[in-house]
């Protein structure tokens, strides 16, 4: 259960050991969404409601008439997830206010989305949510594409990658534009609590579910969620590729709490070069060299950018 | 013991009231011409404490009744409001709320659609709606839109049916216009012939669920088929709940309302607001010999078959009053097509004669239906038999 008196995690072993997540889900065989909802349910506990947009995660885990859901779980369609979770933390008040559910129990409302259903049909969902301020926290799995409809370039989708609408061809390679920065576009919103996670470094992704649980207001969870179909690499290799997106700095985790406290959680004082993660995805294949050049000059820019904001060098430079 | 305070009211506010006195837990609603009254007066009513409810200020129609279906998935009893664009912003979102058995009740201040944009009244909004397995019933006057809200919840909760209900009425020819309307002093009887039920299933973590799952074409069909006899029960229950309304609150409507119909060779058959208009009408033909009366569908969903065939047992001919168009249909009145059809298939031949009116809200006086009945008459003494729906007034 979900409660301010919780510690903070120092290692998987801190992780509660009751499973919320049931096996026996068709996500593809290496998908990483299956191990970041099931250390998100332990984290957020039975006391718990789940608003699911369309997307892989929910087409995967609740094929009539089974379900990988032992919390109390929703899914409307593709872009009103954060609306859905409005109403349910909406319905919840008012029938605290009037005695048909416990007043002094707390229920945690969480909507889990992909970025097709987050960043771009969902978006207007979404800010309408953070700004009306409900308790609800937001957790976004980004693979960077519209993968649950067969790889469609969605605004999450980084530069240059291939997508089945962003193909290789003799004119066009790739997406041409940037990918969209959702995250920051969430903190402008001014909510209690906005981070950035990724699986490989499950202990801070869990402590960030842990902090966006507790805030009184809207908290959002950006996790970064590489993809064996889309992205083009074996299965087996998820986690590696997870890691290497930190490692380069192509995913900086970091939270801001209140609007004011902004920390990299996990510095990176020795960087590697983008092409090691680059290089180890189908997507990027086509990448030449100075195709990957381009975009490590993108993010020595960000890194620069990040490392004023914290006010010191958290992201050091390229060693490898 | 009069319950009731009777007091000016638009329809707008009557469907404010309504839902002020059912209780409502969570209202989710965005403004839109002229449906907007409704969230202002439910906002005063939280505001100045009269109703206890959360009120969620959507950004957009289409989160509105996202948030309904959220908040009545958690089993609150839920309402909001809309008209035209914004119904059709809903329009994705109506099927989800019935497919889930959602008992959400929505009022509709029935308005034209773009494009040209239009504010004003017609029913292609409602029409539009006519597949989404939402019980809709259409007033024709203030009482009946607070009477009809309450009944709404009535029906809409009960277990055997647990579909979403619309109540529908003229935009502004209603929605703006004041008329004297009893509302309950106190709620405490409303409640008595709607109470709080939070037992039907839904999302508590003592009990989890999965909602919305999505379903293979092994199991579609049948969730489908539920819905059918779900709508098939509302008919009855539909039934039931408006003659206990009247048993205990000296007013029923019944499924199809008639005025002057036993003797009546010819009926003018409409919905809404302009019903009032057709029993003027009757009454200024009854006083030059003409044998006419008035029919008024109520229930749109389930189609009341059964009141409608019963009414025009003894009519030869209808005239069919309609304000929407369905562009290329067998016929294009909307309303004369189900009329037809439920008549056709009891082998009841009586010639129907369909005039559409009021679209995009152009006036239709006492006059022009007065003329719509010549017109018709006209038809009728010579034999002739309509195939297709004649645009009244329209500048060709």
């Amino acid at each position: 259960m979900s409660s301010p008196s919780i510690p903070i995690y120092k290692s998987l072993f801190d992780l509660p050991r009751e499973e919320y997540f049931a096996p026996g889900h068709g996500l593809c065989a290496g998908c990483l969404v299956g191990p970041i909802v099931r250390i998100l349910l332990k984290v957020a506990g039975p006391n718990t409601i789940v608003v699911t947009p369309t997307g892989c995660l929910e087409v995967s885990t609740t094929l009539y008439p089974y379900t990988s859901w032992r919390v109390p779980w929703i899914h409307v369609a593709f872009e009103n997830a954060a609306a859905v979770a409005s109403g349910i933390e909406a319905a919840i008040k008012s029938l605290q206010k009037k005695s048909v559910i416990d007043s002094s129990r707390k229920i945690n409302v969480i909507a889990i989305g992909g970025d097709g259903g987050t960043v771009d049909i969902g978006f207007q969902a979404l800010s309408g949510m953070l700004e009306r301020g409900h308790r609800v926290m937001y957790v976004l799995y980004d693979n960077e594409a519209y993968m649950n409809t067969g790889i469609q370039r969605s605004g999450a989708t980084p530069i240059m990658a291939w997508t089945t609408t962003t193909p290789i061809g003799k004119v066009l390679k790739g997406k041409l534009q940037t990918k969209k920065p959702i995250a920051e576009i969430v903190a402008a919103h001014r909510v209690p609590y906005v981070a950035t996670a990724n699986p490989a470094y499950y202990i801070d992704m869990a402590n960030k579910f842990r902090k966006g649980l507790l805030v009184d207001g809207p908290s959002f969870i950006h996790v970064i969620q590489p993809c064996t179909t889309g992205w083009r690499f074996d299965p087996r290799y998820g986690i590696k590729i997870s890691r290497l997106a930190t490692e380069t700095a192509m995913w900086i985790n970091w939270e801001l709490e209140n609007n004011e406290v902004f920390r990299v959680t996990v510095p990176v004082p020795k960087r590697k070069h983008v092409k090691h993660y680059l290089r180890a995805q189908g997507r990027f294949a086509h990448l030449t060299d100075e195709d990957i050049n381009v975009i490590q000059k993108y993010v020595d820019k960000e890194v620069e950018r990040i490392n004023k904001l914290v006010g010191k060098e958290v992201i050091g430079p390229v060693v490898e | 013991m009069d319950i009731w305070e009777r007091i000016p009211l638009t329809s707008n506010y009557a469907a404010a009231y309504a839902a002020k006195d059912a209780d409502i837990d969570v209202v989710a609603a965005y403004p839109i011409t002229p449906q907007t009254p409704v969230v202002e007066k439910v906002a005063e009513f939280i505001a100045n404490g009269e109703l206890n409810a959360e009120m969620i200020h959507v950004e957009s129609e289409h989160s509105a009744l996202s948030a309904c279906i959220g908040a009545s998935a958690t089993g609150a009893r839920t309402f909001t409001a809309t008209s035209s664009q914004g119904l059709e912003l809903m329009h994705e979102m109506l099927y989800i709320a019935s497919g889930m058995r959602l008992p959400i009740v929505m009022a509709i201040a029935a308005r034209a659609l773009s494009a040209p944009i239009n504010i004003w009244c017609d029913y292609s909004d409602m029409f539009a709606t006519r597949d989404s397995s939402w019980i809709t019933m259409i007033a024709s006057t203030a009482q009946e839109v607070y009477d009809s809200i309450i009944q709404a919840y009535k029906v809409a909760e009960n277990p055997e049916v647990l579909l979403p209900s619309m109540v529908v009425y003229d935009g502004f020819i209603m929605s703006h216009t004041y008329e004297p309307v009893n509302v309950a002093k106190d709620r405490a009887p409303i409640l008595e012939y709607i109470p709080k039920n939070y037992s039907r299933p839904r999302l508590d973590p003592d009990n989890p669920i999965t909602f919305g799952a999505i379903a293979d074409p092994n199991w579609y069909y049948e969730f489908k088929y539920q819905q059918v006899i779900a709508m098939k029960n509302a008919y009855e229950v539909l039934s039931k709940a408006d003659e206990e309304f009247g048993k205990r609150f000296g007013r029923s409507y019944g499924f199809v309302e008639t005025y002057r119909i036993d003797d009546a060779e010819t009926a003018i058959v409409t919905y809404g607001g302009l019903y009032g208009t057709v029993r003027e009408v009757v009454d200024i033909l009854r006083e030059k010999g003409a044998k006419v009366g008035g029919i008024k569908i109520r229930v749109f969903r389930p189609f009341p078959h059964k009141e409608l065939v019963d009414s025009v047992k003894n009519v030869k001919h209808l005239i069919v009053l309609d304000r929407a168009i369905s562009f290329g249909g067998a016929l294009e009145g909307p309303m004369a097509m189900e009329i037809l059809t439920t008549l056709r298939l009891r082998s009841i031949d009586v010639d129907l004669y369909n005039y559409i009116v009021g679209i995009g809200q152009r006036s239709v006086t006492e006059l022009d239906i007065i003329n719509i009945y010549y017109h018709a008459s006209k038809l009728i003494e010579k034999g002739v038999r309509l195939t297709e729906s004649i645009y009244w007034g329209v500048r060709e």
